[in-house]
């Protein structure tokens, strides 16, 4: 860890913070005002960083050590509908018991800011990392934003505070647990002044506790208006992509980092591309390197954006590849994997019926994932090996 | 070591409660004080004390992408001698790099104690060295000091502003001198 006291000068800095800590330092930087929030591996760091940060009195959010994750999530609700900025955070079986709520906070239009080290769920009991959690709430209405780096989770907590309450929507940012939760990396942190500013005050027209205004907050919608809360909940959902896009655009203002709702790697020319999202973006990108020095002409698609899906854009960036395939680090079952289902879906939305497309399954639970595995890929796809069954990389 | 590969990798075998982790990341903080690129991770299975336990750091000087746990350490550290036979520490050490054990048997018993081990023993008793110079059996900084004496990976200096900045506010300014000077005892051991 390193000393607070550095953390004056103006402009950015550089440091090695793991995943945890360097959300824990956007979340000092935004000062949010309350955090209700409960402990789970590999989500620890965040919440252990972030209570030294305010035991330190280096933020004065209010963390409130409630007693599960459904309470959790149930008091960032009261607290953001009150009208003032809320964080949580969670993992795992942690998320699962948030479910019921995750859907009122999207459906209330609570903009609360959830930071997730994605981890296994039970049975069999697993603590590591993989997507299952993070995909067993991506219906729930909630924009989902996936890191690849501790950079990107550090980019991702300030960009995500900001689009969730420019679109009023809440945002959950996703981190590999351990992969990138627990590993020490190099990242530039930004002035404390530039975030604030970047993210500037939270201000809810509609709090609950506007005895001037007076509204109400999850009241009953019968079969005449239901439907159309949910078209509008949609509609908001859809402008998303829009949001993100200029939000990122702000952002690199203030950073010098360029994000899109996707990094292209070597997309450029080529004809065989994975597409991934998370840690193992990484390992795919040097094994894209490796396979680029014998002439191979093959790319990177690393989706950020995952929830709304940006069909148009990933379309246009898949339009002129051969084959395609998807890696997911969790199993739909009884369906086939979420990213390559979104994927078919991108297909068909832009009639690119003669791209090959394969379906990967890896890193269950913690399963290690190297740069030959990825190769491995590569070269089912190069070779032709391409069907409709889902392939295990274990 | 293999100096001609871009990124230097290091694995630490230790016994929970060791501060594997701890130096693990200090010298990861190091790195990064000389502009260097890195990565720090642990293995983590049951966390009680005693138990077996893994820590990886990697430097390069350029930025570190893949997330691969380490399969083919440069140097291999190892807290606790017992591990020396129920753990791999051995595994993908060439002729030209080392394994650190903190011990108090030497090298050749050590060597004896690794199937088809075709490199270097560094044998230190950083057990004796900290409970001289810190007053109790906690082996890492020692370790860490060895570590650097043998691969000049960062400069002594770095390590030990780095242990100083880290550690002066969690544990006092006596202690952590203390344990400075048990690093230094480390990187002069023959």
């Amino acid at each position: 860890m390193i000393p607070n006291t550095k953390y004056k000068i103006p402009n950015t800095k550089k440091v090695a913070l793991t995943g945890g800590a360097a959300s824990a330092e956007a979340l000092r930087q935004i000062n949010p005002f309350v955090m209700p929030v409960y402990p789970i591996t590999p989500q620890t760091p965040i919440i252990e960083s972030f209570a030294k940060i305010c035991a330190d009195g280096k933020a004065d959010t209010e963390i409130i050590t409630v007693e599960s994750e459904h309470s959790a999530i149930s008091a960032a609700i009261g607290s953001q509908a009150a009208g003032v900025r809320t964080v949580t955070a969670t993992s795992s079986q942690g998320l699962a018991l948030m479910n019921e709520i995750l859907y009122i906070a999207s459906g209330m239009r609570l903009p609360i800011v959830m930071l997730i080290s994605a981890r296994a769920l039970s049975a069999p009991l697993n603590i590591h990392g993989d997507h299952s959690d993070v995909m067993g709430a991506r219906d729930t209405g909630w924009i989902q934003l996936f890191s690849e780096t501790v950079q990107e989770v550090y980019d991702n907590t300030i960009i995500g505070t900001k689009l969730a309450e420019k679109s009023e929507l809440p945002i959950m940012v996703v981190m590999d647990g351990f992969t990138t939760s627990h590993n020490v990396e190099n990242l530039e942190l930004l002035s404390d002044e530039i975030v604030k500013d970047f993210v500037g005050e939270y201000k809810n027209e509609n709090a609950l506790l506007n005895v001037d205004k007076p509204v109400s907050y999850g009241p009953v919608a019968l079969a005449n208006s239901y439907f159309e809360f949910k078209l509008d909940q949609e509609k908001a959902m859809d402008e998303v992509v829009d949001n993100c896009k200029k939000v990122m655009k702000e952002f690199k203002e203030i950073s010098g980092r360029k994000y899109n709702l996707f990094e292209e790697y070597h997309m450029e020319d080529a004809d065989t591309v994975i597409v991934v999202m998370g840690a193992t973006a990484g390992t795919a990108k040097d094994a894209v390197d490796k396979l680029r020095k014998e002439g191979k002409k093959v790319g990177l698609l690393k989706i950020k954006l995952f929830r709304p899906f940006p069909y148009e854009a990933v379309a246009k960036a898949l339009k002129n590849i051969k084959s395609v395939a998807v890696m997911d680090r969790a199993i739909s079952s009884g369906s086939m994997p979420a990213l390559y289902s979104e994927i078919n879906n991108t297909l068909r939305y832009a009639d690119l019926n003669d791209i090959k497309i394969n379906s990967y399954v890896y890193g269950l639970g913690g399963r290690d994932i190297f740069i030959k595995d990825i190769e491995g890929i590569f070269n089912d796809m190069m070779g032709g090996k391409v069907d409709k069954k889902v392939r295990y990389i274990k | 070591m293999k100096f001609n590969k871009e990124t230097f990798e290091i694995i630490f075998f230790a016994r929970a409660g060791q501060g594997a982790k701890s130096i693990a990341e200090s010298l990861a903080q190091a790195a990064v004080s000389e502009g260097k690129f890195v990565q720090a991770f642990s293995f983590y299975g049951p966390q009680r004390s005693g138990a077996p336990t893994k820590a990886y750091v990697k430097i390069s000087s350029n930025p570190i992408r893949n997330h691969e746990p380490i399969t083919d350490p440069d140097v291999v550290v190892v807290l606790d001698d017992t591990l020396v036979t129920s753990e791999d520490v051995g595994k993908n050490i060439t002729e030209h790099e080392s394994v650190i054990v903190n011990t108090r048997k030497n090298e050749e018993e050590i060597r004896k104690s690794i199937r088809d081990f075709k490199g270097n023993i560094k044998a230190i008793d950083a057990n004796g060295i900290a409970l001289d110079t810190v007053g109790i059996i906690q082996p890492n900084g020692v370790i860490l000091g060895k570590l650097i004496g043998v691969t000049e990976i960062v400069k002594l200096e770095s390590v030990i502003n780095q242990f100083r900045e880290i550690f002066e506010k969690k544990i006092g300014v006596e202690l952590t001198q203390k344990n400075i000077l048990a690093i230094e005892r480390g990187y002069d051991a023959l």
